[in-house]
């Protein structure tokens, strides 16, 4: 035991220190939470440059109604000075000239004259002030004409959105709030990363293997110690830097999306805070509060059963690791080569991939009978079984499928260790199917 | 009592014996050569000795009693297939694979300086081992063999891929770690080598044992009545032996000098055919051939094997 720890220590310690690993590390959290917060902080930026656009108003309805906006002042001109800047568009003091025909309520066109591209963002302005401008004339002729002159408010009253709360009910008879969206996104998260970290970390295993078996140091160490007592030490110190890695990643998330939250946008932290103090005095703020997106979220995150789903998460992670990674190595000691490796890796990854494929038809119904078995049979019951528990799976189900794991794992970690025992000493051999399978029966 | 016994070893991979009822003795601070032609098992032997595979049958035993699993820090062992973690630092792999011995990291490190320190290689410490040549390496897998001070080491092929000076280097080392008490097992193809270093050989063909005993011993078994004498005389000398009943095997003529190998077919004392010969010629040496390791090596494998060509 004493010497699997070595072997754990080199095996944690020399990847951990790789420059590889570190900067993949540090780089991740920083990409993902740039890919979440920055283009929603950019598309909070004001344009706060200052412009002045000329208008020239053919139809004659708007010069007193149109107002400046913050940064953008708005210049009606006559019809000679529009078709002066219209010759020389460059010289002019306007950023841009907007044309509004004489018969815009019946066309609803209008042009922007401008020597340069205009912001998607004045564009946009420009034409919501039109569309309102007109729109209002436009209600205020049918009011006119209906006779009913709180029109607009009935049709108003009458605009109906429905909110479909989907409730669990708990052994007690409780109602809890639940979140089918909610379930889905934790399911298909956890059930994503236990795939891609038993896909990298158990090629790793492999890899490791190979090394020790090309670089011919592993008679050497085979002499010290037990080849099992290798493989567990490989197997679980490259398991800990999966860990490791997974658990610098959702920290150092969790700090730079909230770093950046605080940095980028302050005053939206304050109207959060105000707003919720606010809720807090006025009861009627409470139906407002029901409507805040965020707020629902960590509602409806805070109802799920955490420890449940953390504690099949990580049982479901190592368990899927320490299979699949002692048949990667296996793998590994079997062959001289990468190549031939490439050829005995696929049957080994087909079930993980097969998981990846049935994750879409079990998350849209997890009970089913795809949904079932896949979570009982132990080589694809660590992605699917998990991206079922946050739906909440029945206790005997859940139960059933761990043992059948913690069996499996076992009866895998016995033929791997065979394999593992007889190839790794072999050389110059190509292997088959049928090679291995006679291995598991040589005694050691 | 023997140091290291083995008795009647069986070894079966899958349709085919790898050993078959070999057993060797060793001596306490002795050197045992263990030869054979490749894929004899010696190999399977050595594996066995290490406890990385188990007999099918018979005992093994060290230090007078069944051998132990702990008993690996007590060997150690320098495969033929050698190597080293190519990205990992000098110093800390002889430190890793020290530690895996037994040794604390500070006995380890201890000793590890000493063995540096007499092969000058500190200053490798901190390098990668794939910037290391062949031969640098092999230092280094020399001094992880024995830096936990073993009882029993085992060579398997030691000087291959060594330039002439640090084999001789390597081996003026082996000579005195055996001074020093460690019981050593060698296997090689290099009979040179055998005859320098080894008290004790044993021959494995073809999974079984087919020559055991000193070397010594060995190779006065192997001697075929040859003699060689050099004489310095005008005229040819052959007729001279043929006529007293030796059969010619080789003869050379360099100047004034003659060198004759012949082989005695009778009972004929040598020192008569000497008192024969004195008279009719000047003798400048006379010496009964012993053969070299080598050619008992192929004498006998090729005894045993006499349809395939033996490799040496």
């Amino acid at each position: 035991m004493h010497k699997s720890l070595i072997i754990l220590k080199r095996e944690y310690i020399t990847r951990v220190r790789k420059k590889s690993f570190i900067i993949l590390t540090l780089l991740v959290p920083f990409l993902f939470g740039g890919i979440t917060v920055l283009p929603a902080w950019l598309a909070m930026q004001d344009d706060e440059e200052e412009r002045t656009i000329g208008v020239y108003d053919a139809s004659q309805q708007f010069e007193n109604r149109w107002e400046d906006t913050e940064f953008t002042r708005f210049t009606f001109i006559p019809k000679t000075e529009f078709e002066r800047i219209q010759q020389d568009i460059k010289s002019s003091a306007y950023y841009a000239v907007l044309h509004i025909p004489e018969d815009i309520v019946t066309t609803s066109r209008a042009s922007l004259l401008s020597d340069k591209q205009v912001t998607f963002d004045i564009k946009n302005m420009i034409s919501n002030k039109l569309k309102n401008l007109i729109e209002e004339d436009k209600k205020a002729l049918i009011i006119d004409e209906s006779g009913i002159p709180d029109l607009e408010e009935k049709l108003a009253a009458a605009r109906t959105h429905i909110e479909l709360e989907t409730m669990k009910v708990d052994a007690k008879g409780e109602a809890v709030k639940s979140s089918t969206e909610i379930a889905m996104a934790v399911g298909y998260g956890a059930g994503f990363i236990i795939y891609m970290f038993v896909f990298f970390y158990g090629a790793m295993v492999m890899r490791g293997v190979m090394e020790e078996k090309s670089s011919r140091i592993v008679e050497v160490i085979i002499s010290s110690v037990k080849p099992t007592q290798l493989m567990f030490g490989k197997i679980v110190g490259i398991g800990l830097v999966g860990l490791t890695q997974l658990v610098f990643w959702v920290v150092l998330m969790f700090l730079i999306v909230t770093g950046l939250q605080v940095f980028l946008a302050p005053d939206q932290a304050e109207m959060l805070q105000q707003s919720q103090s606010m809720m807090a005095a006025n009861p009627q703020f409470q139906q407002a509060a029901q409507e805040n997106a965020v707020l629902n979220i960590i509602d409806l995150i805070g109802n799920l059963n955490i420890p449940l789903i953390l504690g099949s998460f990580v049982f479901y992670f190592l368990g899927g690791f320490l299979m699949y990674s002692s048949l990667m190595g296996a793998v590994g000691a079997a062959v001289d080569h990468e190549e031939e490796a490439q050829q005995l890796m696929l049957p080994v990854t087909l079930p993980l991939i097969f998981s990846i494929i049935i994750l879409f038809p079990v998350v849209k119904n997890p009970e089913g009978a795809l949904a079932f078995w896949a979570s009982m049979i132990p080589f694809t019951s660590p992605i699917i079984m998990m991206v079922r528990v946050p739906y909440g799976v029945p206790m005997w189900e859940l139960l059933l499928s761990m043992s059948i794991l913690v069996a499996s794992i076992y009866g895998t970690i016995w033929v791997a260790g065979k394999i593992y025992r007889t190839g790794i000493l072999m050389y110059g051999k190509k292997v088959n199917f049928k090679e291995i399978f006679k291995w598991l029966f040589y005694k050691n | 009592m023997e140091f290291f016994k083995a008795t009647n070893v069986v070894k079966d991979y899958a349709g085919h014996r790898a050993l078959d009822k070999v057993s060797i003795e060793v001596g306490e601070q002795s050197i045992f050569g263990l030869l054979g032609p490749n894929g004899a098992g010696k190999t399977t032997l050595i594996r066995i000795i290490n406890q990385i595979t188990a007999p099918d049958e018979g005992e093994v035993q060290l230090f007078g009693r069944q051998l132990r699993s702990t008993d690996i820090q007590h060997i150690g062992y320098l495969p033929e297939e050698r190597g080293l973690y190519k990205k990992m630092k000098v110093g800390e792999q002889a430190l890793y694979l020290a530690q895996l011995k037994g040794l604390s990291r500070h006995d380890a490190l201890k000793g590890l300086r000493y063995w540096f320190e007499k092969f000058e290689i500190q200053p490798w410490w901190n390098k990668k081992v794939e910037e290391l040549s062949k031969g640098m390496q092999q230092k280094v897998q020399f001094i992880t063999t024995v830096v936990h001070q073993p009882k029993l080491l085992i060579f398997d092929e030691p000087f291959s891929g060594f330039d002439p000076i640090n084999a001789n280097l390597l081996k003026n080392e082996i000579l005195k770690l055996k001074e020093n008490g460690a019981t050593i097992i060698f296997s090689t193809h290099n009979m040179a080598s055998v005859e320098e270093i080894c008290d004790h050989i044993a021959l494995i063909n073809q999974s079984k044992k087919i020559l055991d005993g000193p070397i010594d011993t060995i190779k006065e078994q192997y001697k075929q009545d040859v003699f060689e004498i050099e004489t310095t005389v005008a005229h040819d000398v052959t007729a001279e032996f043929s006529r007293n009943g030796f059969q010619l095997i080789d003869y050379e003529l360099k100047g004034h000098v003659q060198r004759v190998k012949f082989q005695l077919n009778n009972e004929i004392p040598t020192n008569a055919l000497l008192r024969n010969l004195m008279e009719k010629m000047d003798i400048r040496s006379f010496r009964e051939v012993i053969p070299s390791m080598n050619e008992v090596f192929i004498q006998v494998v090729e005894q045993a094997n006499p349809k395939k060509q033996a490799h040496a």
